[in-house]
């Protein structure tokens, strides 16, 4: 560390540093990092100064830019169905559930397959794993027409079914997955297991189920935050006497002439709150997840 | 699926102890041959249900001129896709969604880039910046849409009071062309450019070390190093992300639909100006009450088809790019 050195040796450590990827961060790059962070921090921010005052503070010059003390009042307003046309805790509930359904439903199936792809032998298993593989990048969402009528014909417009079925299963997590489970459960751990005979359903549940716990919980976040998240298809479906959180968050933007935006923005505002809770407790896990899919997808 | 393995499950154990025989060798031998299409099953099947065959059975509806309103069903060959070759609305929904997907995509990329180059030093408080980058992508798009649709409105926006601090006029994001763009843009810039930048420092992070002092014991220092080192390294990467990005870029709706001033219509806005493709395929199908399925069908085909030969002259002009250096 010391600046006084051998000139020789002071060339070389000059090289190494030279060299070192993990360069120390200068103050730019943290006033960069910082300016991006207000960046990204701000808009989330901003919607809790709206819903925090009443819609006159939104054409107040100057703006206000700290919180009010108006949003309990707002929160009133939204949770109050004779003020809005969305029955808001109906909402909440709905979304819970299907988020969950579909989140438990998608870490067991992919673990399950990917099992099967990755340490069982099977005719016809690499082309199977291709077809997986390639409708990953197929734009399913575009077969909303026919998937309407199927919803027709299955009596479910209006109701949840409609949201949950088609979001069942995942391409992605049985990717996931697969890759996870070729490294994570050791061969001879299963054929020792079958020695012992156990029957491929008890290997499962014993032996990989254990082993793919952390991926599970990766999987789980990112499956339950997609589908508290989604819009086109719930839109399409659902309307606003038994939405989800996002059709009601849209129903109660698109409801009055003049936008009354502190509604607008408490409802949305209150839409984010669970999942910025969830990624506040398990960000590490959830930004690990997303690197570790990056690597080896 | 547990109803489909207890079965199975419970006669190997019950007969498992009893009889060492040939039932127990044909259970075996049962079990192994089955259980895997059995573990497979259920992903084949809802997905072929409610993916793989709604998208094959949309080519069917878009040769007909199938409608909700209408009981009868007609063939009409390729009328759908004749007509949509001459429906300038289509084209100028094409035109929206191009447009808006390069001044969205470009910036992002780069801006990522930049960022997990900065990510990927010795930081302190490293998760906390991840985590900040992160932020936007947990938020729904319905959210990031209402929340920029307010600080881009025309009178009350705080985007038009900054420029107005800068004696600029207000701008009327909504109504113009270019300015509704660049409004939608800043949406998906906000949402996407922390989950690209993590992924490219992953990407970064698996770079091996001696490519690294290889290049700086030849004098490149940290520039050059990014330049020849990190980018060309980078490029399965980047292929990956321009692809995710054209995919989800041409099918833009939500942030477009909620910028309107009257959802529901789905016309993006008064003279189109924004109107994206999966827009104008929802006023089609479900927005105007006029339930034209098979001309939606046909407009969803379209796109399908355009995403695959834009995917694929994006993979070919970023692999040109990277092996010309």
């Amino acid at each position: 560390m010391s600046a006084v050195s051998v000139p020789a040796s002071r060339l070389a450590r000059r090289r190494r540093s030279a060299a070192r990827r993990f360069e120390h961060a200068g103050p730019g790059t943290y006033l960069f990092l910082l300016f991006v962070l207000a960046c990204s921090i701000f808009p989330l921010y901003w919607s809790f100064v709206v819903a925090s005052h009443d819609n006159s503070a939104i054409g107040a010059y100057p703006p206000e830019v700290a919180p009010g003390g108006n949003l309990w009042r707002n929160v009133h307003r939204l949770f109050n169905a004779g003020i809005v046309n969305v029955d808001f805790v109906k909402a909440l509930g709905n979304s819970l559930f299907v988020s969950s359904v579909v989140t438990a439903s998608v870490v067991f199936f992919s673990a399950l397959a990917g099992f099967a792809f990755a340490k069982l032998r099977f005719r016809g298993r690499k082309a199977l794993m291709l077809i997986v593989i390639g409708t990953l990048i197929v734009p399913v969402q575009l077969g909303v027409i026919p998937l309407y009528i199927e919803m027709i014909h299955f009596h479910w417009i209006t109701h949840l079914q409609a949201v949950i079925a088609p979001n069942l299963v995942t391409a992605f997590g049985v990717f996931l997955m697969r890759q996870y489970i070729v490294g994570a459960v050791p061969n001879e751990l299963i054929d020792a297991s079958r020695v012992d005979g156990c029957h491929t359903a008890r290997i499962f549940w014993h032996v990989v189920l254990p082993a793919v716990r952390p991926i599970a919980a990766v999987l789980g976040l990112l499956t339950f935050m997609t589908t508290w998240n989604d819009y086109f298809w719930p839109l399409i479906v659902l309307n606003a006497r038994n939405p989800t959180v996002q059709v009601a968050v849209s129903a109660v933007a698109s409801t009055a002439y003049v936008p009354d935006y502190a509604l607008i923005l408490t409802a949305t505002f209150i839409s984010i709150l669970p999942l910025l809770l969830l990624f506040l407790l398990l960000g590490r896990q959830i930004i690990g997840g997303i690197m570790q899919g990056a690597v080896k997808g | 699926m547990s109803l489909e393995l207890k079965p199975a499950a419970g006669s190997v154990r019950a007969a498992a102890p009893r009889r060492p025989g040939g039932l127990r060798r044909r259970l075996r031998r049962l079990d192994t041959k089955l259980s895997p299409y059995l573990y497979i099953a259920p992903f084949f099947v809802v997905f072929g249900l409610f993916g793989l065959f709604p998208l094959g059975y949309t080519a069917w509806v878009s040769l007909t001129d199938r409608n909700l309103l209408n009981p009868v069903v007609h063939f009409v060959g390729l009328q759908n896709y004749t007509a949509l070759l001459h429906d300038s609305y289509f084209w100028n929904a094409v035109e929206n969604t191009f447009g808006i997907w390069v001044i969205s995509t470009v910036p992002q990329l780069l801006l990522a880039l930049a960022l997990a180059h900065l990510l990927n030093t010795k930081l302190r408080a490293r998760t906390f910046f991840r985590m900040g980058i992160l932020l936007p992508q947990v938020t729904s798009l319905v959210a990031v849409a209402l929340i920029f649709t307010q600080l881009f409105s025309h009178d009350y926006g705080l985007f038009n009071y900054v420029l107005g601090q800068f004696g600029i006029d207000k701008v009327n994001w909504e109504a113009g062309r270019l300015s509704s763009w660049v409004a939608l843009s800043t949406m998906v810039i906000w949402r996407w450019t922390g989950y690209n930048a993590l992924i490219y420092l992953a990407a970064m992070q698996a770079i091996p070390e001696e490519l690294y002092e290889a290049a700086a014991v030849d004098g490149a220092r940290r520039w050059r190093q990014f330049i020849h080192v990190t980018v060309p390294m980078l490029r399965p990467t980047i292929i990956f992300t321009v692809i995710v990005s054209t995919i989800g870029g041409l099918q833009l709706f939500t942030e477009a639909y909620l910028f309107q001033p009257r959802p529901g219509i789905a016309t993006g806005g008064s003279g189109r100006q924004y109107q994206t493709i999966v827009m104008y395929l929802y006023e089609k199908a479900f927005g105007s009450t006029q339930f034209k399925f098979g001309y939606a069908a046909a407009i969803a085909w379209c796109l399908v088809l355009l995403i695959a030969v834009f995917s694929l002259v994006n993979y070919l002009v970023v692999s040109r790019i990277r092996s010309a250096e």
